[in-house]
């Protein structure tokens, strides 16, 4: 046999050798969890914690949904709402969306694509998961003391003057999780630099490790300035220095260049590592190498750049001037090509490809589809004129859902699916898995499509009450989001059930390519018994006899 | 209305270019979404594992694909690009002749202030086919003023006026909604525009009105003391102000400032942060003493203020076009007759201890019985 990928998987799991003490089996103390420098058990600490925080964040869009059934405030008060929509974006932003990918699968995957034994500092990697505890403590105290009201932008000078709600501690939980990025994005830089095999070159690299990078270096470029900006906030309210309350001769135009400075390419922190996911995923399924390799990893690099360069976009009727408000639209367009060409090259991928539709495969279908409406409404939004029609109204909501919930969640779910046997050592029902995808796929389109409708009409977004006429939309959307809400769902029981009754995976079950299925699953603690020296290029088939020449 | 819209009436002279933008995209848009959709979904059928065996051949890849699908977006971008600039500008160009009408968002309320003294909450009246600039602050917090209806949208922020024009087509009734965030009842700070036809509005404009803005900030230049430094001749401790509104200023560090409605707020308010040449800075900050309100009265003074033409050496100021072309409802009636006040008369009073270079011209315009059409 010749290609070496998938015969590791002809041996039945009975007759396996015990392939060593695994990372789970590796201490089962509360303290071997809690104190372990091991980057994968520090992704589980992850994705239990983000699994939590998503559940949160979602019933309070649930709640949203419902309240928005009728067009009269009838089930929250107005204040209950506003903290409501408040804190769904807090969570799903800063506790979910921004850890979702890089520091679970990143955390877990990084080391293995490039066959290190570990980050560079895993201590700092424990630390950072720590500060995102203490974080989420801020912020868990907030929800279950009254919330906050300030809209997760915490404009100026509502946040620092009018707002009657717990500001500081929301921002300081802001404040430390950015730490926490920070530092798994310099881990990932270095660990990238420093700790690849021997022969793992550049650009022999997964795109998911180039996407990592991209997105490591705009964690640490842009979070300080949302520190920064923060700080000054707190500042601001609890000493009265006038930076942003023009009462005090602030200037609250000046909070929304700072805060979009970080939160713009935020969206790119969100949004590349899914595109990661989505180019290992569509490489696996396809069997086949990603068409246009380089020019996909050169367009994370492009996306985490330009991406810094856009943010006053978020400023077109805030009262910029004509010239500068041209000069962002003009770089908002641009930053869209890098985006497209990754759809044409994943596209052009499935060109004579094997391609099956297993689970992860279908959550990565479902993305292109979300992110090619997401990322082509983005072009609405980026011309000038439309802007002003469509700004902070629905259509903007449906826009950044589709990215983000669209894009980002389904992108997360690909690739928790695709890589879960080798996190758990287990297969989860394939059919349940397919039938999750699907309904998160009809769920979605039926939740934030009619929101795009809703927008144009005019219907402004964070309103508890609305007029009449915008009900019918509000109902889909609304039913829709109960769906979206099923599969979601889904995924946790047949996951978790899968954990003791999956079928033992093998070390690669999809027959994929790729350093980390070259060890065995769930992986050694050391994740490979002796360092591999690479000597093929990336997702290349048909490999030599020997795989790993031992070094 | 039929009960399930895909648009907004389309009730403003900019509705139809911002349509225009969105048919034209959601065409675009769709067709190529379309397109991949269905590549998607054919090259899965074709190429499926069951049909093409389990292992694919390389392909060798046509480099010249990426520069393709690299450049070929890039040109459409740009075409989309330079059309909603253009639709942009003209959103935010406010035409010479345009009426002003003053708002002020609070939490959580509109206030509106006709120069003619009409005062309005949460009610707008305008007349179609006029176009009429929005000059707008916020008392508290950030608001945005959005039309649907009319395609318009502006931020409304504390401390400087923002602006936004638009001109009706259609007379009936829209909602103007406060689309950025604001507290508590941000979702029912909505307001009501009412489109009129031409005669409905005169009509209107002639009901109940105390007195034109005008007047009202002529009362408050006296009673705030204004007058003692500002007293209309260069001899004053202040510079002279009649037909300053519009002109550029030289400041005493060298720089120059267009005298705007954001430039006089800022001179009231605070007005150490720009000293004219030539001045000391010993004006008060009237920060904290005048609200939003009185603020528009005193503008609204200001503006109507014409530069007296004997004595056109006074201060720096030299007219320019937009100062003359700020006008009340009176428009048509005023370039025959510049720098005079024979329309109305009712400010002739004005400045009771001085020689009155500062003779308002624009003031009577829509106080009751003036003469209006």
């Amino acid at each position: 046999m010749t290609t070496t990928t998938v015969h590791d998987n002809l041996i039945p799991p009975s007759e396996r050798a015990e392939p060593g003490p695994s990372y789970l089996s590796d201490g089962h103390t509360v303290a071997s969890w809690l104190l372990t420098k091991d980057h994968k058990r520090i992704a589980i600490l992850y994705l239990v914690s983000i699994t939590f925080m998503f559940m949160l964040g979602g019933f309070f869009a649930f709640m949203m949904r419902l309240e928005l059934l009728t067009p009269q405030g009838d089930l929250l008060t107005s204040d209950t709402y506003n903290k409501f929509f408040t804190m769904h974006g807090l969570i799903m932003v800063f506790f979910f969306l921004i850890p979702s990918i890089p520091a679970t699968l990143g955390n877990f995957l990084l080391p293995l694509m490039i066959g290190a034994k570990d980050l560079a500092f895993p201590r700092i990697n424990l630390l950072s998961w720590y500060l995102y505890i203490i974080g989420a403590g801020f912020g868990l105290f907030v929800v279950l003391f009254g919330g906050v009201d300030t809209g997760w932008t915490f404009y100026t000078p509502f946040s620092t003057q009018y707002s009657n709600t717990w500001v500081i501690p929301i921002t300081l939980a802001a404040f430390i999780v950015g730490f926490s990025s920070i530092l798994t994005g310099l881990n990932f830089v270095v660990t990238t630099h420093k700790m690849r095999a021997p022969g793992m070159t550049w650009f022999r690299l997964p795109l998911f490790v180039w996407s990592m990078y991209a997105t490591s270096l705009v964690m640490m470029l842009a979070t300080p300035v949302l520190g920064i900006t923060l700080m000054l906030l707190i500042i601001e309210r609890t000493l009265r220095v006038g930076i942003f309350d023009p009462a005090l001769g602030g200037d609250p135009i000046l909070f929304q260049h700072m805060f979009w400075f970080y939160s713009h390419p935020a969206v790119y922190i969100m949004i590349l590592p899914g595109m990661g996911v989505i180019s290992e995923v569509i490489a696996a399924f396809s069997r086949k190498r990603i068409y246009g390799y380089r020019f996909v990893a050169f367009s994370s690099l492009a996306i985490a750049f330009l991406g810094f360069l856009v943010w006053a976009h978020h400023l077109l009727v805030a009262g910029i001037s004509i010239y500068s408000a041209m000069i962002f639209s003009f770089l908002s367009f641009l930053v869209a090509i890098p985006s497209a060409v990754k759809v044409f090259n994943w596209t052009a991928t499935l060109y004579r490809g094997s391609i099956s539709l297993d689970t992860p495969m279908l959550y990565a279908l479902g993305f292109l589809g979300f992110f090619l409406v997401g990322g082509l409404t983005g072009l609405f939004l980026a011309a000038l004129g439309l802007d002003v029609h469509v700004h902070d109204t629905y259509f903007v909501i449906a826009h950044f859902h589709y990215i983000m919930v669209g894009g980002a969640v389904m992108a997360y779910f690909a690739g928790l699916h695709f890589w879960w046997p080798k996190i758990s050592g287990r297969l989860y029902p394939e059919f349940w898995g397919r039938l999750a995808a699907m309904v998160t796929f009809v769920g979605f389109n039926l939740t934030f499509f009619p929101q795009f409708v809703l927008g144009y009409l005019g219907m402004p977004r964070r309103y508890h009450a609305y007029v009449p006429e915008f009900q019918v939309l509000n109902v889909m959307s609304t039913a829709g989001a109960t769906v979206l809400g099923v599969g979601y769902a889904l995924p946790l029981f047949y996951l978790l059930w899968s954990l003791k009754y999956g079928k033992i995976a093998g070390k690669n079950p999809w027959e994929a390519v790729g350093l980390e299925w070259e060890t065995s699953s769930p992986p050694p603690t050391q994740n490979f018994t002796e360092t591999p020296v690479v000597t093929w290029e990336a997702y290349q088939r048909n490999l030599p006899e020997v795989l790993i020449e031992r070094g | 209305m039929n009960d399930f819209p895909l648009f907004p009436r389309q009730a403003s002279t900019i509705a139809v270019d911002i349509d225009r933008i969105y048919i034209a995209l959601v065409l675009l848009c769709g067709l190529t979404a379309l397109a991949i959709v269905v590549t998607i979904i054919v090259l899965a059928f074709k190429y499926r594992r069951s049909a093409v065996g389990a292992y694919s051949p390389e392909v060798s890849a046509p480099f010249w694909l990426e520069y393709i699908w690299t450049t070929v977006p890039f040109f459409i971008f740009m075409g989309i690009f330079f059309w909603g600039a253009w639709v942009y500008f003209r959103a935010y160009r406010v035409p010479e002749d345009a009426t002003d009408v003053y708002a002020v968002g609070k939490q959580w309320m509109w206030k509106f202030q006709h120069e003619g003294g009409q005062s309005e909450i949460n009610d707008l009246h305008v007349p179609v086919g006029r176009p009429i600039r929005m000059i707008m602050a916020s008392e508290d917090v950030i608001h945005s003023f959005f039309i649907p209806e009319f395609r318009i949208h502006r931020d409304v922020i504390p401390s400087r006026y923002s602006f936004v024009w638009f001109q009706a087509t259609k007379a009936g009734k829209y909602h103007l909604f406060c689309s950025q965030y604001c507290g508590t009842d941000h979702s029912k700070m909505i307001g009501t525009v009412y489109a009129m036809e031409p005669e409905d509005y005169q009509n209107w404009l002639s009901g109940g009105v105390k007195g034109s803005a005008t007047e009202e900030g002529e009362k408050l230049f006296q009673s705030l003391a204004c007058i003692t430094c500002h007293t209309g001749d260069s001899s004053g401790r202040g510079p002279v102000l009649a037909g300053l509104f519009g002109t550029t200023v030289m400041l005493s560090d060298g720089q120059r400032v267009k005298a705007d409605e954001n430039y006089l707020r800022e001179s009231i308010l605070n007005s150490t942060a720009k000293v004219v040449a030539g001045f000391q800075p010993i004006m008060p900050n009237f920060q904290g003493q005048v609200d939003e309100q009185k603020l528009i009265y005193l503008i609204a003074y200001i503006k109507a203020m014409k530069a007296p033409d004997l004595n056109p050496g006074a201060g720096q100021q030299t007219p320019t076009g937009r100062g003359s072309a700020n006008p009340l409802v009176t428009v048509p009636k005023e370039p025959g007759q510049p720098g005079t006040n024979s329309a109305g008369g009712s400010m002739t009073t004005v400045p009771a201890a001085s020689p009155p270079p500062a003779t308002p011209a624009r003031t009577s315009t829509a106080s009751p019985g003036s003469p209006q059409e």
